[in-house]
């Protein structure tokens, strides 16, 4: 009780649980991973309260794991070794929306659907790129762990989009990285060292995040989508390769599905958006004309009568997504999400076909290309959280995609711990003790999340 | 448990947090209490949890259970074909805990004071006309509407004011109606959402013989919970009379009534009651009264309509307070989001919405600013 205490002393009784109910929905995420033990929920309001929190952790040698929405589906901010439980969402301000340098300062509990509603309203020409995922999640979570959004074919990935940051570190030292370490505009993150990056994509090991600046851009007027299909997954690299060389996309996708058999088909996503109707329709016609032109004509086809759910499906921003990803209806989702170079796409799409089969599902794919350079390959498992066995399947089926994924040469993205320890084990040797040495350095007992990004 | 094939399949996406456009919370206790456990998905994992026995009883998982104020902005939000079923759910585990006997102790008080006294007030059932003394009202006798109160417009003294100008109003409008006086019986609309099925039911099967035996056809209900009692409820179980919410009959006598102006002009905003709004789809009745009351301008709240915050009254919470109160509590909130709007007045179309905003505003201390009047009151002061 004493940890307890001292905990309630710092963010006050109200936001300090060690109640079961609690701790239990804590101890698991929405995806298939198994769940683990939590000691402590903690919601701080301020950076003053995180520095507090880990100060004392650190002292007590507890366990800490910062948590943004909690939907990485890979139980990323679940934690592996007990602890505390860093609920981020009570530091929830919108700090400040610089339009004239389209940047947004804001705390790490902000939700995507709070920052897109904020633009709307006081700067409606400007916009974030916001992920495939449900409102909730936040734009700090969705950052650091290298996710992207519906721009980012245009702007790269959501952690490209980092100016500078706040960050707590496990010792307690609170450090402004970027151009907010020497100047009151959070508008740049380099030219100095890339501090930043000691906390991209580690999964919340180096230290608390508690602030953000993030690049913002142009909202364009209009948006359509275009949808071509084709069956011909050999073509899959040549044809992503005609469509972004256009370097027209705002975003890009790839989708299919056994069932129904309407859907089973490659279907390409073409998102453009324009600031004049004029601007658009020439967009449109433009990859229509290419189209028709890709190996001859012979690789793809225009969907026409495109269905208005799928047309809003498409175009909604955050789109309803976990509505497709349970196709099961049961509950349940998670997906093994491979980075790769379009050529391993044919290779990977098959292999995916494969998995899904052999453990008794339909394949389901939603890939997304991220830039001009890879796409983020995704070996879909719905399942039904009721069934145990269906849960395991999808486990196991999710372990195999991470061995495809990492033997066709691709990187596997917020990979749940087993994918961690298949990628540590593949790693450059020098490379996996850097990045301990780096963890080491910075977090001299442990106490970030432990158990992500460790050799075994 | 009812539901028991379809609760594992909420996903925790969160939508039913929120408002239509995503511009804020909107779940009452989770804004209260802000833990993943308070959110609607969080309840749902959590009675599945309970009735695998991974979680027990206890008063955490009370808690969460009863501050749902059942409000509904989760069937509205939620993206999946189950949304229709989620409050739904809520009550059905409600209906077990009821079953198991263990009960928050103000819930239990609420149900106690209602089985043995009729009403939450434990006052005698003689007192329940009382509002209406003075009045000169009828007793129903084959009028075309019965005027039903509930038991917050009958007995509380801030309910019998919106009660009497309600009935005031429809005199005034050359409303031909009747009321039961201290034979009206409680509608069970709370006891319904608190998971006690067996006593709404006596109460149902209560007011339909009542209702019956006089041969009403026609009612009119001051309070939105009762309306909503009547219109989802009671029809289940073979009712088969017509009810309305008495601004869906003011709305139409609109015209009927002498409406002077306003001496100052006013700015008003108007909370949708759960019960009127998400649970029966009426939004449009209350503005358009409001619309035609002279030297009215009606602003509207940031949330509204289907993703209007609820006042924290309902699901029971009006006579149990389990959501309880702070400065993220829903009334709050609400006031505030009222104050920010520019309104001076918030018009209410239900007496309990009345008591929990006006407690908010004086936490808030918004006296000097804004007021809450019930439609009722706000017409009956431009005649």
């Amino acid at each position: 009780m004493e940890i307890y205490d001292s905990l309630c002393h710092i963010v006050g009784t109200n936001y300090v649980s060690c109640e079961p109910e609690d701790l239990f929905i804590y101890s698991r995420d929405s995806g298939a991973q198994a769940p683990r033990h939590v000691d402590f929920v903690v919601m701080p309001k301020t950076v003053e309260e995180v520095q507090q929190v880990l100060t004392l952790a650190d002292a007590q040698k507890i366990p800490v794991t910062p948590l943004g929405g909690g939907f990485s589906l890979s139980a990323l901010v679940v934690p592996q070794q007990g602890g505390i439980v860093l609920d981020m969402k009570r530091m929830d301000r919108i700090i400040e929306v610089n339009e004239l340098s389209r940047y947004a300062v804001i705390e790490a509990g902000v939700s995507q659907a709070a920052l897109r509603a904020y633009l709307k309203k006081h700067h409606p020409r400007l916009q974030h790129s916001t992920p495939e995922a449900p409102p909730t999640v936040t734009v700090v979570g969705n950052a650091l762990i290298q996710g992207h959004g519906h721009i980012t074919p245009r702007y790269g990935i959501n952690s490209d989009m980092i100016n500078s940051m706040e960050v707590v570190l496990p010792t307690g030292e609170i450090c402004k990285l970027g151009s907010a370490a020497l100047s009151p505009s959070w508008y740049t993150r380099g030219p100095i060292p890339d501090l930043p990056g000691l906390f991209i994509g580690w999964f919340g090991t180096t230290g608390v995040v508690t602030k953000l600046s993030m690049k913002l851009y142009p909202r364009p007027r209009y948006r359509d989508v275009l949808v071509f299909s084709s069956d011909d997954i050999d073509a899959i690299p040549e044809v992503i390769f005609e469509l972004t060389q256009l370097d027209l996309l705002e975003d890009f996708f790839l989708i299919t599905q056994e069932k129904p058999d309407w859907m089973n088909h490659i279907f390409y996503v073409v998102i453009v958006s324009a600031h004049f109707e004029e601007e658009l329709a020439l967009k449109i016609n433009t990859f229509k004309n290419l189209g028709h032109k890709i190996g001859g004509g012979n690789r793809i086809r225009v969907v026409d009568n495109l269905h208005p759910a799928l047309r809003t499906r498409f175009l909604d921003v955050p789109p309803k997504a976990a509505v497709a990803a349970d196709f099961r209806k049961g509950g349940g989702f998670e997906y093994s999400a491979a980075i790769l170079p379009f050529d391993k796409v044919p290779e990977a799409w098959r292999k995916g076909i494969d998995i899904a089969h052999r453990h008794g599902m339909i394949a389901s794919y939603v890939h997304q290309v991220l830039t001009c350079h890879s796409i983020m390959f995704g070996f879909n498992y719905s399942f039904n959280r009721a069934d145990e066995a269906d849960i395991d399947a999808a486990r196991q089926a999710i372990d195999e995609s991470n061995r495809v994924t990492l033997d066709l040469g691709g990187m596997i993205w917020k990979g749940e711990t087993g994918a961690q320890q298949l990628t540590m084990k593949k790693m450059d040797p020098n490379t996996a003790n850097l990045i301990q040495k780096i963890k080491k350095a910075m977090d001299p007992n442990g106490i970030m999340n432990p158990g992500n990004w460790e050799v075994q | 448990m009812k539901y028991d094939d379809i609760i594992h399949r909420c996903f925790r996406c969160g939508y039913c947090k929120l408002t239509e456009d995503y511009t804020d919370f909107n779940c009452p206790p989770y804004r209260k209490f802000r833990f993943e456990s308070y959110s609607p998905g969080g309840r749902m994992w959590l009675i599945r949890a309970w009735l695998n026995g991974e979680v027990q009883t206890s008063k955490r998982f009370q808690e969460v259970l009863y501050s749902c104020t059942m409000c509904a902005n989760c069937v509205e939000h939620c993206i999946f074909s189950f949304s229709d079923d989620l409050v739904n759910i809520f009550t059905a585990a409600r209906e077990e805990m009821v079953a198991d006997g263990n009960l928050p102790p103000t819930v239990r008080d609420y149900l106690k004071s209602l089985h043995t006294y009729g009403n939450p007030y434990k006052a005698p059932a003689e007192e329940r006309g009382a509002w209406a003394n003075g009045l000169s009202l009828d007793i129903y006798d084959d009028h075309d509407y019965l005027l039903y109160v509930g038991c917050v417009g009958a007995y509380d003294e801030r309910g019998q004011q919106i009660t009497r100008a309600v009935a005031d109003l429809l005199v005034k409008a050359g409303v031909s109606f009747g009321i039961l006086g201290s034979e009206e019986i409680c509608d069970g609309n709370e006891a319904h959402s608190l998971g006690e099925s067996g006593l709404f039911e006596m109460l149902a099967r209560q007011n339909m013989a009542l209702f019956e035996d006089r041969s009403v056809t026609r009612i009119i209900t001051v309070d939105p919970h009762a309306y909503n009692a009547f219109h989802n409820y009671y029809r289940k179980l073979g009712a088969n009379f017509e009810v309305f919410h008495y601004t869906q009959i003011l709305a139409d006598k609109m015209d009927a009534l002498r409406l002077s102006r306003r001496t100052r002009e006013t700015t008003i905003t108007y909370h949708d009651p759960c019960y009127l709004g998400r649970h029966n789809g009426e939004y449009d009745a209350p503005r358009r009264i409001l619309n035609a009351c002279p030297g009215t301008t009606l602003v509207e709240m940031e949330s509204h309509k289907s993703s209007a915050l609820c006042c924290g009254g309902g699901g029971g919470n009006f006579f149990s307070d389990i959501l309880g109160g702070g400065e993220e509590s829903a009334a709050r909130i609400r006031v505030r989001q009222a104050r920010d709007a520019g309104a001076r007045i918030i018009a209410v179309a239900c007496p309990q919405c009345a008591k929990m905003l006006e407690d908010a505003i004086k936490v808030e201390e918004l006296q000097d600013h804004l007021e809450v009047a019930d439609i009722a009151e706000i017409v009956s002061k431009v005649l």
